[in-house]
Parts: C-alpha cells; structure tokens; sequence
C-alpha cells in the first residue's frame, strides 16, 4: 500500500491500483481532486503542475511507484501559502484566466516561483514559466499578475 | 423549472426583427419587444414563480429570495469572456449590484435560446455572442427591473415613477427592499410587454471594466470542465483510432486487453476501437494493449508534399469567380511594375489545452451530455439523429471548456456523436444507463481531426508608374470547410464557399481593378473552423502582398493604405489609432550592434470588428528573431468590457503568433505526423511580446472580440521582418532560414 499526504491529509492507495498510474490519474480518478488538469500527458505543457515536499513537479509523468512513502504532495485544492493566496487574488484582480483550464498549473508554478524569489524579473519570470503553455496566451496578464503578487506579499 | 417555460415558441417569431423594432420614448430607446416572456405566459399575464421559489421573468433572469441574481447565458464560454458579457447586460438594465450577478449555462433550446444571428440554433462562433445578444439581454434585465419597480409600488402604494433602483435596492423615499426581498410579488406583476432600455449615457457596467465571474473558479481549481465530470458508476473510455483518416478495421485481437485490471468493456465503433474501464489509465493502457489490423485498401493517403504540388498546379490555372471589380489582368498587363507571389499555408490543430471529451449517460429514452459545446442545437439534432431518439430526450448539460477555438463547433459533431457510439454499444449489449466519458489523449487530439485547411494563395499586381496598385488578382486553392455540412446550403453559394475567400474577397483597399477566385480542392482530409476562420489565412497573404507592393512603389505601407481606404473610415481609424501609438512617423530604435530590427503594420476586418496591429522584431546574429512588441488597435463598436476586449486582444496575438512561429500540421500516407506540444509547439511566455491594446471610442453596435485580435499578427511580424532583413516572407510558419 502506498501512504502519503495530500493537502495535509493521508491518503492510502490500495495495492490494487496500478504502480505506473501518473499520480495525476491518482488525484483527479482515485481521489477526486480535479483542479489539476490533464494537457499532454509528458511533462510539456505544465497544466499538471503540483507539489512533491513543496517542489514543483509534472504529475502525469510521476508513477505511483515513484512516490516516497509519506511525500507531502500539494495540490491546487491545498495550496494555502501566502505566495499561493497572493497569486490568487492576484489573478483574480487582473481577471488573468480565460478558458482556464491551465490556470491551476500556472498559478502553482507561479506560487513556487515567488517562493524562491520575492521580487522576480521579467527575464526570472519568463524562465520560471516557460514550461507552462497557455493556448488562450494569456501571458502578458499571467506576467503582470505575478508582479502585482510579489508586490503584495514584499 | 417553471413549465410555461417549456412551451414551444415557432422559431419565426424569435427573429431578430422583433428585438429591433424600436419606438421613440424618453431619453432611452423603447422596444416593442419581449417577445421571450410575451410567448411564454402570454402578454398581461403573469410570469409566475418558479418552483424554487425565485422570480423567472424570463428565460435569461432568475432572481433568488437569496438576493442573487441568476443570468441565463445561452453561449459557451470558451475563455472570451461571454459569461461575464451577457450578465453584464443584464445587470446594466436591471440596475443590479454585480456582486449578487451569477451565470449559469442555459439547456440546449433553438426556441429560447437560438442565436439571433443564425436563426433557428443555438450556437457559439463567428464572435457572435455579445453582438446578437446585445438587445436581447439587456431588454431581459430591463423587464426584470419594471416588474421589480411594480412589486414595491404595489407594495408600498407608491406611484411606480418614485421608485427607484440602484445597485441591486430598489427604494422610494424612505422605503428600501432588495431584490429578494420583492421576488415573490415582482413574480406575480404582468408581464411587461415593451421596456425602455437606458440612455447610454447612463450605462453603469457597459463600456467599465466589471471584473470577470470566473476568474475565482478558474484559478483555484474549482471551475468544473467536461474532464472534471464525475457520476455515479461512470467509466472511462479511450479509443484506439484509425491511423489514417477513414481507414476500416480488418481485425480486432484484445485478447491482451483482457487482462488489465479496471478495464471492463471493448466495443468496436465507427471511428475504431473503444476501450471502456473504471479509470482513465486503465482505459488507456487497454486500448495501448489493442492489436487492430487495419484494412490497408482503405483510407485516406493524403500526402502535404502531394497536395502541395497539386495545389500549387491548380494555383496557375483559373478558378471559380468570387469576386471581380474591373478587369485586372488589363490592368496589370499594362502596370509598370509587376509582382507574383505564391503564398503556402499548413494545415492547422487547434490543440486546445483540454484535449476533446464528451460524458454520455444514455438509454432506450433518453440521452444525456456533459459537454462544453459550441453548437447545443446541432449537436442535439445530430444525437437525436444517430440513437433515433426525439431532440428533446436529448439533454445537454453545458461546463466550460477548456479552449476551443472552432474545435467544439464541430459541424458533423464528430467527438461528440463518437462519445454516443461507444453509449450506443453498451446499450445495445443491455449495458443501459451507465455514464461513460469518452477522454481523447492529447494524441488523439493532435491526429485524429480537425484541422483548419491547408491553402496555397498565388498572387498578381502591378503598380503603375504613379505608384499607385493598377490591378490586384488572387487566386486560392484549398479544401471547402462547409462541404457535406448543414452549412453548406447558407455559406456556399454559386460554389464559393465564403469561409475560404473571406478577407480576401472583403478586401477594403479601393482597387478599381480587382479578381478573387477559388478552387475548392478534395483532399479527403477533415477540416473545420479555426478561430478566425478564412481571416487566418487571407490577412497574412493580402496584408503582406500589399505590403511589398507599397516598397515596389517605393511608398511607406501605412500612407499607402491610407490612401485607399478613404472609404473605410473604420479601418482608417484603427490604422491611425495602432500608427500613432506605435510612433510608426519615428524612426524604430535600433538594436544592439549585431542585430537588426524591424516594424510591420498589417489591418483586417474580420466578423465586423476592424484590428491594426503594429509589431516590432529584433533578429539576432544567429538569424534567430523575436517579437518585441506588438501595438494593437480594435473598433468593435461599443467596447461592452473594455478589459475583456484587451485581453481577447492580447489572447489572439498569442494565438496568432503560434500560427505564425510554430504551427504546421503534416499528413504522410494520410496520417497526422504531429502528436503532442514537443512537434506542434505552442508559445510560451518567453515568446510572448509586450502588448498594447488601444480600443477606437465608438457608440455603434457591438460587434465580436473573440476571434479578430488573431488574422493581423502573422502579417504585421512578416513585414517587420521583411524590414528587418529585407527578404519577403510568403508561407507560414515564418521561417528565417
């Protein structure tokens, strides 16, 4: 069986399911948190981003079997840091998403992002999001957005 | 629901004429309308309340005992902000405060919720959905209000003209209620059967920036997309396609299938081979254990090196007419300098971040659908059709859509009624009732259709020795969208479908001399609307053409477009608005000493809204480029959200910039070559340039967002670059090589 925690709370998985199962499939099947969306499949395109011990990772390439037992796995539904709030507000307040359906990858890499560094450049933001694709492009806001969050939490 | 509601309106009394038949009254505009509400309970009688105890005045407004206030929206919000638009519309007229404003999605109903542009569907495309709905919604609110305002003068036995409404409280002196408080008696006022809309001068939320309803839903994870769908005892299904499009099945072994756990169900469809299981990993390593033969006499062998040399042929040889002005050939036979040009377009995905899916719960009766759809009504036709069951037993359940772009308006419902035939199967093995979400890999939504076509345009002009263009002839070869569709019969006409040649035959430029022809090709592969349509191909071809015959006259490209739309003072416009604050009279800042900068304009009017865009480029040393900045202007009428239209904006250069770096699908022995973002990559945010967004004031009619901030992109970065490195760019995507 494997044991780890999700938001906070432990989960057990039955030896039953697969150890190849992505745990993107273990969240939104097993586990009913559909915040964190299915986009490609193979670590391109970021809209799976969740945390592994507060480290971004791709979900849809991270098997079951690959888990250390009692990782702290956050995902969008968990994400309570004052970086993740802030850059909720923040998009919320630049109306950032369009379809949305990435914005939960991209408000986590953004979240990690501001984490690490309190007052991100352009060219920091640019590199800490390039792996998060946006086919609405909402870009320009998902970069002012970040600003606006660095702002409030400085 | 209310079941007056559900009476049946004749679709000819929902025609947009009864929603324009305007009178003088005061300072607003009265409309003889209400129409909606007048069909349902009759005009003078009362609407009634519904079950749940709200008041239903129509069929766009329900208003709580809670105090909210809930908007009917009968589009599909795919990113461009509709369910924000239409309850914006609403909430202006009805004088509601747009804290307790809600959207909800309507059911699928041609009789209520029809597009008043198409007639008789319900449906989202063509940016339609602020500019049919834009009376419509706004009389609903309106209607609400006046029945509000009778309730509390009833009430109050005040006279109706003291009471007012203000930010969602309706007072008379000292009196004060909110809108839930008069729910109950504003539900049984008549219903009024001509409202007087606002002065526009009055506008509280038209024209301001009222924040978006779901931006809070879509950056916590809450907002629930067809993939987030779950029901009791669903399963998942994944399909094992046809490598080429069309190709039959010779054999099936799934006997390594079997074996898997969760997978429950194999059942051979139309489209291949469908694989049913508890999860989607399950369903998915079964159809990866599947072993197909497929029929090898069977399928398409549609080849783009192929169809590119056919086209190219066809493109020397004269078309259909789809528009002649004068006598061009003449024209340009006697021009003092001539110009040809062959421009190549790829087909295009529209690979839109939630990979297409459809949930289906169907019996003997009934068939239900979870789906984020442009076309409810088609679709619902089109279900009805397949399983034989009546339209109505079709129910449709509406949830965002995680993009689109044209995708979902799928015009043969192919994702949609392929979700059906795997219910189908189930159903005819007694399997009844059980909800089945069909989920396309992102490979499957690379390969397995639609595509925006693949095009070759040739062009011919000449300037004469004025420098003025004598003659302009354009020729386009490629696949018709319409062909074997229900459109076909309204959008093709005397052979032309207006989807292939739009843009080009709609050029604005006052060209005494002028032809546009067309060859609809048959190349056998699925095609569809992508967003902006015709627009994403002939802008980049007419507005780069035109550009190089302004630097074969020796003229500046924005002074030469100027004078030849003295006619279309919109376009002029937008053209001035994007060259003014782009600064195009000042010279380009120079880049650093070994790179080379650039500065293109291109203008196009598409779905009635006029967009300039003016993007700056710097390319490297290593022949490597980047769009620097982009200065975009837009005339869409009346900006309803000035915000929202920015950022359609911004979204459609993005868009539009994937389509010109990056975007091209390949077909080898009628199979897609692309599978995922790694071969059709999309723009990132490093990619991404600085943009401006300046909207051209304007009171006329709303007209669309959604789509044309896309068509100018490609064309303003191919003349910058062209600037730039003083080569000419003539097939996308841009290649600097």
């Amino acid at each position: 069986m494997a044991t780890f925690f999700v938001n906070k709370e432990r989960v057990d998985i039955s030896p039953n399911v697969a150890g190849d199962t992505p745990l993107l499939w273990i969240l939104r099947d097993n586990l009913n948190l559909t915040g964190t969306k299915y986009g490609c499949g193979m670590a391109l395109c970021g809209a799976c981003t969740v945390y592994l011990d507060g480290q971004p990772t791709r979900s849809c390439v991270t098997p079951l079997s690959s888990l250390k037992p009692g990782v702290e796995i956050t995902t969008i539904e968990g994400l309570a840091s004052r970086e993740g709030k802030a850059v909720q507000a923040a998009w919320e307040k630049l109306d950032v998403p369009q379809c949305g359906y990435c914005q939960s990858g991209q408000v986590m890499a953004a979240a990690a992002l501001l984490a690490k560094n309190k007052r991100p450049t352009d060219k920091d933001i640019d590199d800490a999001m390039a792996g998060n694709a946006c086919r609405c492009a909402t870009y320009v806001r998902i970069r002012a957005a970040i600003k606006e969050a660095a702002k409030a939490i400085a | 629901m209310n079941p007056m509601r559900m009476r049946p309106i004749p679709p000819s009394t929902m025609s947009r004429r009864f929603f324009l038949k305007a009178v003088a009254g005061g300072a607003g505009l009265t409309l003889g309308i209400y129409d909606a509400a007048a069909q349902m309970s009759g005009p003078g009688k009362t609407a009634g309340a519904a079950a749940a105890g709200s008041f239903e005045p129509n069929a766009f407004v329900r208003i709580g005992k809670d105090n909210t206030v809930t908007v009917v929206v009968k589009h599909l919000e795919m990113g461009q902000g509709v369910y924000t638009g239409l309850p914006t519309l609403v909430a202006e007229e009805l004088d509601a405060a747009w804290s307790q404003v809600r959207a909800e999605a309507a059911p699928a109903d041609a009789s209520r919720y029809n597009n008043l542009l198409w007639g008789p569907a319900q449906g989202t495309g063509g940016s339609t959905a602020i500019a049919n709905s834009f009376e419509q919604y706004r009389q609903a609110g309106a209607a609400a209000r006046a029945m509000l305002v009778a309730a509390a003068a009833e009430q109050w036995k005040v006279p109706a003209a003291s009471v007012q409404v203000k930010n969602g409280v309706v007072t008379s002196g000292t009196r004060k209620a909110t809108f839930g408080e008069l729910a109950d008696a504003a539900a049984k006022q008549p219903v009024p059967t001509a409202v007087t809309l606002k002065d526009p001068k009055d506008f509280v939320y038209i024209g301001k920036d009222v924040r978006r309803t779901d931006s809070r839903a879509k950056s916590n994870g809450t907002a629930r997309f067809t993939q987030d769908v779950k029901l009791p005892d669903m399963l998942t299904a994944v399909v094992l396609h046809a490598p080429r499009f069309g190709q039959k099945i010779a054999k099936v072994d799934s006997a390594a299938v079997n074996s898997i756990p969760g997978v429950r169900y194999v059942v051979e469809i139309p489209n291949g081979v469908a694989v049913i299981a508890t999860t989607f990993w399950a369903a998915k390593k079964g159809r990866d254990a599947l072993k197909v033969e497929w029929d090898p006499a069977t399928g398409s062998k549609a080849t783009t090196e192929q169809l590119l040399a056919d086209y190219r042929k066809l493109a020397a040889t004269p078309g259909k007419s789809a528009k002649k002005t004068g006598d061009a050939e003449a024209a340009i036979g006697s021009g003092a300098k001539k110009l040809d040009a062959t421009y190549e377009f790829p087909f295009l995905a529209h690979a839109a971040m939630e990979p297409m899916n459809c949930v289906v719960k169907l019996t003997r009766e009934s068939c239900e659908i979870w789906n984020g759809e442009q076309f409810q009504t088609g679709d619902q036709m089109a279900i009805a059709k397949y399983t034989g069951l009546k339209p109505e037993q079709v129910k449709l359940n509406m949830m965002y859509a995680g993009g689109s772009f044209g995708r979902r308006a799928s015009s043969l419902s192919d994702y949609v009624l392929e979700a059906v035939s795997i219910a189908v199967q189930l159903v005819k093995s007694d399997k009844v009732g059980i909800p089945v979400k069909l989920v396309w890999t992102r490979e499957d939504d690379m390969r397995a259709g639609f595509y925006r076509p693949m095009y070759v345009h040739a062009m011919r002009a000449a300037v004469d020795a004025d420098g003025k263009i004598a003659g302009w002839h354009h020729r386009i070869v490629g696949q018709s969208i319409l062909a074997g569709t229900a459109f076909e019969s309204m959008m093709v006409k005397d052979g032309i479908d207006l989807t292939s040649v739009e843009g080009a035959s709609t050029l604005p430029y006052d060209f005494a001399h002028m032809t546009v022809e067309l060859h609809t090709t048959d190349a056998g592969v699925p095609v569809l609307w992508w967003r902006s349509v015709g627009s994403s191909h002939t802008a980049f071809s007419t507005e780069t053409f035109f550009d190089e015959l302004a630097s074969l006259a020796g003229k500046d490209p924005v002074a030469m477009r100027r004078d030849l739309l003295a006619k279309h003072p919109r376009h002029l416009a937008a053209l001035n608005l994007a060259a003014e604050k782009a600064g195009w009279s000042q010279p380009l800042a120079a880049g650093k000493a070994d790179e080379k900068r650039g500065r293109g304009i291109a203008v196009h009017e598409s779905f009635g809204t006029v967009v300039a865009q003016v993007a700056e480029v710097t390319v490297d040393k290593d022949n490597k480029f980047k769009v620097d900045r982009v200065v975009c202007a837009v005339d869409c009428g009346l900006a309803v959200n000035p915000d929202n239209v920015r950022s359609q904006m911004e979204g459609g250069i993005g868009f539009g910039l994937t389509a010109a770096l990056y975007g091209k699908i390949t077909l080898k022995d009628g199979a897609v070559e692309q599978s995922n973002f790694h071969d059709y990559p999309l723009v990132r945010i490093n990619e991404m340039p600085a943009v401006e967004v300046h909207i051209v004031p304007s009171t006329a009619k709303p007209t669309g967002v959604g789509e044309p901030g896309v068509p100018p992109i490609a064309p303003a970065v191919a003349n910058a670059l062209a600037q730039a490195t003083g080569k000419r760019f003539r097939s996308l995507p841009l290649s600097l090589a």
